[in-house]
């Protein structure tokens, strides 16, 4: 049987074939097509978001919290310049998004047309693959091609710019194509992960390192297994949290710029550091000379560019995570590792992670911890950039992969709210948690509506200190505490802000019981904005000064 | 500069790779612009279609740098790169050319 259909229909029909049942973005003339038929699909939800930017963020939460490549869609022109700060930001935190834009028609390509932009070249550096499609027949090869390279190796974004007119081109389709699916990686060197379990057992003060590539990989259960025969303590990156529970008795939590002192200096003590998807990002390791500097390093990651980018590694195994440690768990010896573990138990005593006022609901620890009292493990939590992400980091009890998400490598404020949304509309059981700043939500606040349209379960705790805490820090302690352009002089009505674009709020800093309001606001269903005002004072600490060893920390 | 010839400077201090690409439009965007955002410069580049034209073979003349191995790896990475190949500063592909580059 032949059908006949556009370009425009045979790109849903894809999407559709491809498993995908919710797309966000925004249409706009050179894509009106495409709208037409994601119109008349019955099978895929279009989000409507309220910037290309937010529709990005909320595909990136969905694919964040799934595991599955996401989908979002944006006009020509701006539509697609302003998709293109979630798409870096996918790319550097290797997440598998497939982002499909309109162009102009062919012949107008490259007549400066009107909402006429270089999509292409402009997604070059920042998409791990790019197409221009140039006639339907092409859309079968390159969507599903698309998703296979989302998926496939180290994940990713993919961009396809599709012309308007090949979305109106009308051809016969005969046979269709077969969804694209992640191609398996490939096999691990046998001899090079003998050598890393003789490397492993010969090692007096190993740790294990692990990063986002572990959870991407679904390789969380396999860690644990391996840190507990093998008795590593172990540490996680920003983007790997999840990935152990922290209050695992191995668990180090998370190392590098704010992680806890005894993280960090047993770190500085080991000599042997297994590096499971992680890629040694100067947030995590300091002054590179200084990093581990008794180490050898054993490197494992699906991608061979990072083997010796940062770190020369004594063993470097190129291979997808959870295969790996499935072959190198047997052949390493059970150690309980006495000595090792009791100088990690010392650490831990003699240099703590101090979390003042837990119990206080309105400080900036005692609410995050609040918070998780009322959630079990399957909420899903997001964050902003800033101050809350990083204490949030250091405080949430996170115990579940893909519990965390997160703007790692880009950090880019705007993210919690769409993201957020992204994730409850992807798992409508989960209760989502975005915690989030004054700086940061208003980078991305129209996506309130949103929320509000979708009914999205999405509760969001900002954290106003009418500052913009990270720089207000940075300044304070590195720029002689010359504050410019870090405090606000003006900061809205949050709570008005919120109920304006139609959903509910709550302000902790007027309720008689905030313990007992931020749990009922948490526990009411649909989208909610907790407001509650923090001491703009405070700092993240411990801090790790940039360009300084990670041993040398400041602070607390 | 002046004081060693054209030739040993070559030799000491460049390389030539050999990349094996898809021929479309664009492909040469993707490989140069790993080098360009690094600020590496690329002192030459030649290319021409294999066989049907399916196919193209880029030819660079680059600085030897210590960041020469990973840009090579990320060049391999490119979806549309078949292959990459490095070769001494001194391989026939740049000799003889000057004549085309007279100022």
């Amino acid at each position: 049987m032949t059908d006949t259909l556009n370009g425009a229909q045979i790109t849903i029909r894809l999407l559709e074939r491809q498993g995908i049942r919710t797309v966000a973005g925004i249409p706009g003339g050179a894509i009106l097509p495409i709208y037409d038929a994601l119109g008349q699909s019955s099978i895929i939800h279009h989000v409507l978001a309220r910037h290309e930017q937010g529709a990005g963020f909320m595909a990136q939460g969905m694919a964040r919290a799934s595991g599955q490549t996401a989908v979002c869609l944006a006009s020509s022109g701006p539509g697609a310049t302003n998709l293109l700060t979630a798409i870096a930001d996918a790319k550097l935190d290797s997440i598998p998004l497939v982002a499909i834009t309109g162009q102009v028609p062919k012949a107008m390509i490259g007549t400066d047309a009107f909402q006429e932009v270089d999509t292409y070249g402009l997604s070059i550096p920042i998409t791990k693959h790019n197409f221009l499609v140039s006639s339907a027949e092409e859309l079968l090869e390159v969507i599903p091609r698309a998703f296979e390279l989302a998926a496939s190796g180290r994940p990713g974004p993919v961009l396809v710019d599709i012309p308007k007119d090949v979305q109106m081109q009308v051809i016969d389709i005969g046979e269709w194509p077969a969804p694209g699916r992640r191609q398996p990686p490939p096999e691990p060197d046998g001899w090079a992960l003998s050598e890393a379990a003789a490397m492993i057992n010969a090692a007096k003060r190993p740790i294990l390192y692990l990063g986002g590539g572990v959870v991407h990989s679904g390789a969380s259960g396999q860690a644990v297994r391996l840190a507990e025969k093998a008795g590593l303590p172990t540490v996680m990156t920003l983007m790997g949290l999840g990935a152990m529970p922290v209050d695992h008795a191995l668990s180090l939590g998370m190392l590098g710029m704010h992680a806890a002192r005894y993280t960090n200096l047993a770190l500085d003590e080991c000599d042997l550091l297994i590096a499971v998807g992680a890629r040694f990002d100067d947030r995590a390791t300091g002054k590179v000379a200084a990093f581990c500097p008794q180490a050898k390093i054993i490197h494992i990651d699906i991608d061979p560019a990072e083997l010796d980018k940062i770190k020369t590694a004594h063993i470097g195994i190129t291979a997808d995570v959870d295969a790996a440690l499935l072959r190198l768990t047997p052949a390493v010896a059970e150690n309980r590792r006495t000595q090792w573990l009791q100088r990690i138990a010392d650490l831990k005593s003699e240099y703590p992670l101090v979390m003042p006022e837990q119990d206080n609901p309105l400080s900036h620890f005692g609410l995050i911890r609040t918070v998780a009292a009322c959630l079990d493990d399957e909420a899903t939590i997001a964050t902003d950039v800033g101050q809350h992400q990083m204490w949030v980091a250091q405080a949430y009890p996170l115990r579940r992969p893909r519990q965390w998400l997160t703007s790692g490598g880009l950090g880019t404020m705007g993210f919690g709210v769409p993201a957020a949304i992204g994730a409850a509309l992807a798992e409508p059981e989960r209760t989502v948690v975005c915690f989030t700043g004054d700086g940061s939500i208003l980078m991305n606040i129209q996506e309130l509506v949103t929320a509000a349209e979708e009914g999205a379960n999405v509760k969001i705790v900002l954290m106003n200190n009418a500052t913009l805490g990270l720089v207000h820090q940075q300044q304070t302690l590195f720029y002689g505490e010359r504050l410019f352009a870090s405090q606000f002089k003006s900061t809205p009505d949050f709570v008005k802000v919120a109920q304006g674009f139609g959903i509910a709020a709550v302000d902790l800093d007027q309720a008689a019981n905030p313990c007992a309001a931020l749990m009922e606001a948490i526990n009411r269903p649909g989208p909610c904005l907790i407001h509650a005002s923090i001491d703009a004072e405070q700092k993240v600490y411990p801090m790790v000064p940039p360009g300084a060893a990670n041993r040398d920390m400041i602070g607390a | 500069m002046n004081a060693i010839n054209r030739h040993e400077q070559n030799a000491l201090s460049r390389a030539v790779l050999e990349i094996d690409v898809n021929n479309h439009p664009g492909v040469m965007s993707h490989v140069v612009g790993l080098f360009s955002r690094r600020a590496y410069n690329v002192e030459g580049i030649l290319c021409l279609p294999l066989d049907d034209g399916s196919r193209s073979r880029i030819w660079l003349l680059v600085n030897e740098d210590q960041r020469l191995p990973q840009m090579m790896k990320q060049v391999g990475k490119l979806e549309d790169v078949i292959g990459i190949r490095r070769h001494n500063a001194d391989h026939a592909v740049f000799q003889n050319l000057e004549n085309f580059f007279r100022g």
